[in-house]
């Protein structure tokens, strides 16, 4: 006998706020994005077009939604931000801030504008910050900024000016009650599906209703924080009904710490990562404020990052050599694997069309491991990686008891470096060690050429960062980012 | 802020400089670019569909399935051009709208698709099928030189004294190579343009143009109406940087074509990816040099061919390879020297203006050079430059010209002292010593860089100034805003000069119908040319005014004074409203067109001989970087400017040209690559493979000053000199500082021959290469 699940609410709308209005959408293709609705319907034309792949920043607006922690706003790439993802949000524009905010003052007071074009999501990417912090620091600035680009000022004035805010209200605090208030309202608990010109989009109202979706539509494109499939929608026209947003799950984004490690709900955003990320991986803290821009981190997601196993994502590498396994849940049931064991082959991954990965499992280092993880890209910041190198040795009576070392950008997918691994096992850990050891990066890897890098960079500079691993473990290397002028 | 890292903005003066006119919109997101207009009912978009070979013939172009897409109105290819199919700037008819019959680079437009929204034009235009023949493509400047070295115009020779007998005799003498990047404008506004159909064949554009006036030429061309028919209009561009002085053309064209074909308005917007490759950009180049020196680093000769990638038309390279070798002097006077450009043609996007105009790529050869030989020498770079700076007597350039301001000394000497240049370069010396991986470099170089078109009769400039009955004043000139500040320069010394402030002068947007026969807003000569030409519009308006009050006080007319918004003349005062009411009723002209054309300048390139340049203008900068020799990361740690801008109009504005300059000319040396695969697809056209500096990667210590003492020796407005591209090439101290740190791998005994962009591959590559390794 066949069983029929209970009936499913449904709403046919998606639903939020836009500055002051409310908006309410019932032709929604889930490949329309918000910088399309705000400039050609919304008639907003502060937000700009730049690059319409999330990497300019010229269509920065700031996002709210209601978190476990009430209403909390982080910037937004406009541009691929898919419209059907802003069920329940606040979405704020440069409109919004009026012209006279402390960080618009700033700007206009030094200078801060010359063609401004990129400004308006300057300024939107700087309030941003301006919310957390009213006295940021240079780093702040730049980690706020690391998304937008600017091609007049050299981007000094625009420090300057942050370095002289002056103190004024804040229109989203001021109307913070009425706002939750308001967005509450908006929420029905429905499962929510809108579609226009025969696309669809699915919104499940939970993660139960996300297993059912998921065995009706099998193969449906999941949308996570859209950082990836907005750029395959926005610049290469690609059809991805119908597609199953996750973004507004709650249960998807939960973190969870336990003694041995951290349960990453597989929605949990970069940057809600990196709280914990930073205090039980202190030597992932600085790898993780260079992936993407700030606006990319506050909407990409973890298991987004796993799930398009692409051969340079940044996160897979540390988490391989940390042990992460993955959840794996389906309405058959739930199984969970090591991370490593996903990626298959480039393009090809353990998942069934009706599964989606529930969460990441990442346990806690052992207190004497050595840890590094390395990123080289063509500019320090917003950049795809031309390789990764993370590592992690056990070390015993000064053997190398236990090695872990994963790579991205070397092969089709993220994958173990087993040949170097096995040159470290058992061996002293030294410099001569080190050396032999890159040798096996040759035997792992056959690395391409391509506009990022060369075949020939790429083996070498893997090489080279191991000794530079064992440079640094040994206290002697120095670090770039710390030196000043002479 | 931390103060720790500082970003200095040296200001002597405390008087506060009027903001950019803009600056208050541009935060509020309320000045509008042209996709933010409202668009006229039944707006039209056009998208542009693109080659899919770089060199190839068309067997066929079936467009059917493109017409019956949805939304689809209509198609335009070539042989829908009521006129010319072409938009070459220098009218050579090598640069077809639309290609027919053959493709000449990967990415050519070869027809346009018109459809009631631009979803549907751009969902559209992916569905042509179009069958090649593919033909041998040459993609390069090796590949170009190896099948002949075809050119796309004539290359040029600069010639002073026996270059090869000056080398032969020289007491050393070594040569070498230099290839050196191009890079994308990637102005934050992609190319775009709105037409508007009018009466008869009258058509209004909005184009994000540098050069409104060729824009309206090549629309009447195309559309075979007379200029008087076609206005072209810009209030403000998001970006330009060269990039929208001949390529906004083409967009303007088709969309021009459409809006008269269809009788709507039409828009072309292309969006990043499509912009990036198929608009041009700067043309990389390899150098050829040979030095002749003597053991106390004094240069006795150089020769050097420039060769260029110019892409598949001439587009601006002729006069691009032109300033590369006007420039590759810098600012070091050569005996003897024998320059030569080659303008290569190659199956890529045609070559086009950007910053410098062929400037950097001459100053980047020649500050190899002067490196050479200071590694040869085993001497500080510094003492090579000074020993070869022009001075009085030693003043001759390679084409001609006597440099009559020698300023770079002076400059050079007190930012040595400024920069601390001496006591740092031996700390970092001796931190290189002590640090195994990570190196240190520093370098001080300094670029002289002429003013004026080297194409004569492009300086010449108008504007057209209105008084009205309350008082105000609208002004109108032949420049184009494109975050330069510009418009805030000219209304400022307009309004001083009625003693006014600048707010009470309203710069409207250029338009063709306004100011005819206008010059592309290019060659830093924006202010120049068209400050000049509003103060001649002012100064006869100001006469009659000073006219009509001399009368009434019955004093001389040079007695009358414009200051605070008053006008005195004798024991009369009027305020400048008051005077105004009393000029209207006394029926005196309160409009005035004005003019300017530079003066002194002439140019015979055929002998290689001439004034080009009106003047120069100066810099210097020190940077220090820091690199690490296992990966080849590098990071500025400090950079020092002092730079001429003769007396500054507005200290801000120029200071914040100097920095955006630098920082772009960072990006050009370090981090942006253009990568073309081997079928001749770009496949670094979007910012997600093509990197900017982002504000992580300025200076971290970032020192701006200005030479205050300079005051231009030649009569330009209020003695300033031009700013937008000269401080470009002082980011040359950045891949100076890089190659010193490469060189402290073999302990400086070899000039470690970067090549650009210095991305961390060819640094570590490089660092391995001196290292014995690789």
């Amino acid at each position: 006998m066949v069983s029929h699940p209970a009936p499913v609410p449904v709403r046919t709308e998606i639903r939020f706020l836009l500055n002051d209005a409310e908006v309410r959408l019932g032709e929604v293709a889930p490949s329309d994005t918000l910088l399309g609705y705000l400039r050609r319907r919304a008639r907003l034309m502060g937000t700009k077009e730049g690059c319409a792949e999330g990497d300019c920043g010229a269509c920065t607006v700031l996002i709210g939604r209601i978190g476990p922690k009430g209403l909390a706003y982080e910037s937004a790439n406009a541009c691929i931000r898919l419209i059907a993802s802003l069920d329940g949000c606040h979405v704020v524009t440069v409109e919004h801030l009026g012209g006279r905010h402390p960080v618009q003052r700033a700007l206009v007071g030094h200078h801060g504008s010359q063609c401004g074009f990129c400004t308006p999501g300057i300024v939107m990417a700087l309030y941003g910050l301006w919310r957390h912090t009213r006295e940021p620091s240079r780093e702040e600035v730049e980690t706020a900024l690391q998304g937008n680009l600017c091609r007049c000022t050299g981007y000094a004035p625009i420090l300057r000016a942050m370095a002289a805010l002056e103190d004024g209200e804040d229109p989203l605090e001021a109307e913070a009650a009425t706002t939750e208030a308001r967005l509450r309202a908006l929420g029905d608990g429905a499962r929510v599906t809108v579609e226009r010109a025969g696309a669809r989009a699915i919104l499940p109202r939970d993660t139960d209703d996300l297993a059912a979706v998921l065995t009706e539509e099998p193969g449906a494109t999941m949308v996570a924080g859209a950082t990836d499939v907005g750029v395959w929608v926005a610049k290469e026209g690609r059809a991805i009904s119908p597609a199953v947003f996750l973004g507004h799950l709650a249960p998807l984004a939960a973190i969870e710490e336990t003694a041995a490690g951290t349960v990453f709900g597989a929605g949990t955003s970069y940057t809600a990562a990196r709280e914990v990320i930073a205090r039980r991986h202190p030597w992932l803290g600085a790898y993780w404020a260079r992936i993407g821009g700030e606006q990319v981190r506050n909407a990409g997601t973890l298991g987004g990052n796993i799930a398009n196993a692409s051969p340079i994502g940044d996160t897979p590498p540390p988490l391989i050599v940390l042990g992460a396994t993955l959840s794996l849940r389906s309405k058959r049931g739930r199984r969970s694997m090591p991370l490593e064991d996903f990626f298959l082959d480039y393009g090809r991954q353990d998942r069934a069309a009706d599964e989606f990965i529930e969460s990441i499992t990442v346990p806690d280092a052992g207190a004497g491991d050595l840890l590094a993880a390395y990123k080289i890209s063509k500019r320090r910041d917003e950049d795809i990686s031309a390789l990764t190198l993370a590592l992690r040795l056990r070390l015993r009576d000064g053997l190398v008891r236990e090695a872990r070392i994963a790579c991205g950008g070397m092969a089709g997918i993220p994958k173990r470096a087993r040949a170097v691994e096995a040159r470290l096992l058992g061996r002293p850990w030294s410099e001569a060690t080190a050396l032999e050891a890159g040798a096996g990066f040759a035997e792992d890897f056959t690395p391409i050429g391509d506009w990022r890098a060369s075949a020939e960079y790429r083996a070498r500079a893997v090489r080279n960062l191991l000794h530079r691993f064992w440079l640094e473990s040994a206290g002697g290397a120095g670090a770039l980012d710390r030196l000043g002028a002479a | 802020m931390n103060r720790q890292a500082p970003i200095h903005e040296r200001r002597q003066s405390a008087r506060p400089e009027p903001k950019h006119d803009s600056a208050e919109k541009h935060v509020a997101g309320t000045a509008p670019y042209i996709d933010d207009l409202p668009e006229p009912e039944g707006t039209l978009h056009a998208y542009l569909g693109l080659a899919e070979h770089a060199h190839a013939e068309i067997e066929a172009l079936d467009l059917s399935a493109v017409a019956a897409a949805p939304g689809v109105v209509g198609i335009l290819t070539g042989a829908d051009i009521p006129g010319e199919n072409d938009v070459s700037p220098t009218h050579r008819h090598d640069d077809p709208i639309f290609a027919e019959g053959r493709v000449a680079f990967h990415g050519q437009p070869l027809f346009a698709v018109v459809a009631k929204d631009r979803e549907s034009a751009r969902a559209a235009a992916r569905l042509a099928k179009v069958r090649y023949r593919a033909l041998p493509a040459i993609l390069d400047i090796a590949a170009a030189e190896a099948a002949g070295g075809r050119l796309v115009t004539e290359g040029m020779t600069l010639a002073k004294g026996d270059a090869s007998a000056a080398l032969a005799s020289a007491p050393r003498r070594l040569e070498g190579r230099m290839t050196i990047g191009g890079q994308d404008h990637f102005y934050l506004e992609g190319q775009i343009a709105l037409a508007i159909p009018g009466e008869d064949g009258d058509v209004h554009v909005h184009s994000s143009t540098q050069h409104p006036s060729e824009v309206q030429l090549m629309v009447a061309q195309a559309l075979d109406v007379p200029m008087h028919a076609v206005k072209v209009e810009v209030r403000r561009m998001g970006g330009g940087f060269g990039g929208k002085e001949t390529q906004a053309n083409l967009f303007a064209v088709v969309a021009a074509v459409a809006a008269k074909r269809w009788g709507r308005a039409v828009k072309l917007r292309p969006d990043r990816d499509d912009d990036m490759i198929a608009t041009g950009k700067r043309h990389d180049f390899v150098v050829d040099y040979a030095v002749g020196f003597d053991t106390e680093g004094r240069i006795h000769a150089v020769e050097a061919t420039y060769a260029a990638r110019c892409g598949f038309s001439a587009d601006l390279s002729g006069p691009v390879t032109d300033r590369a070798l006007f420039h590759a002097d810098n600012a070091y006077c050569y005996p003897a020297a024998r320059l030569s450009s080659k303008p290569l043609h190659t199956n890529t996007v045609s070559n086009t203006a950007f910053r410098g105009f062929g400037g950097p790529q001459g100053v980047a050869g020649c500050e190899r050079i002067i490196e050479e030989v200071a590694y040869a020498l085993g001497r500080d770079p510094l003492e090579i430059r000074r020993a070869n700076f022009y001075r009085e007597g030693h003043d001759l350039t390679p084409y001609h010209q006597t440099v009559e301001d020698c300023q770079i000394a002076r400059l050079v000497d007190e930012l040595e002292d400024s920069s601390d240049y001496q006591a740092r370069r031996a700390r970092v010396l001796a931190f290189n010593a002590e640090s195994a991986w990570l190196k240190r470099g520093i370098a001080l170089t300094p670029v002289k860089f002429g003013i004026s078109f080297t194409a004569t009769w492009f300086n010449q400039a108008g504007a057209l100034l209105h008084v009205y009955r309350d008082g105000s004043l609208q002004l109108n000139h032949g420049g184009t805003e494109m975050g330069q500040g510009l418009h805030t320069k000219v209304a400022s010394v307009v309004a001083d000069a009625f003693g006014l402030t600048p707010e009470r002068v309203r710069v409207t947007a250029t338009a063709t119908d306004k100011v005819p026969n206008t010059s592309a807003t290019a060659a830093s000569s924006g202010t120049d040319l068209n400050a000049a030409a509003a103060l001649d519009a002012a100064a006869q308006i100001k006469a009659r005014l000073a006219g009509l009050a001399a009368e009434q006080a019955g004093v001389e007319e040079n007695a009358v004074t414009f200051t605070g918004g008053v006008v005195r003349a004798g024991e009369r005062v009027w305020s400048f409203e008051e005077l105004i009411a009393e000029a209207y009723a006394a029926r005196i002209q309160l409009s005035a067109a004005g003019f300017y054309k530079t003066p002194k300048i002439h140019w015979d390139r055929a002998a290689g001989r001439g004034r080009p340049f009106y003047y120069y203008a100066y810099g210097a900068a020190v940077s220090e970087v820091a690199l690490d020799t296992l990966t080849g990361e590098a990071r500025v740690l400090r950079t020092d400017i002092l730079h001429d801008v003769g007396r500054s109009l507005n200290r801000a504005v120029d200071i914040g040209q100097i920095e955006g300059a630098f920082v772009q000319g960072m990006g050009w040396l370090t981090s942006e690559e253009l990568w073309w695969d081997e079928a001749g697809r770009l496949r670094t056209h979007a910012p997600s493979t093509y990197k900017i500096p982002l504000a992580s990667d300025i200076p971290r210590d970032f020192r701006v000053g200005l030479a205050d003492w300079s005051v231009n020796r030649e009569p330009t407005v209020r003695r300033s000199k031009a700013v937008g591209e000269p401080p470009f090439m002082l980011a040359l101290s950045v891949l100076e500082a890089l190659s010193m740190a490469v060189a402290s791998v073999a302990d400086y005994r070899e000039c470690p021959r970067l090549d650009t962009p210095a991305t961390p591959e060819r640094l570590l590559l490089a660092c391995e290469r001196l290292r014995g390794r690789a």
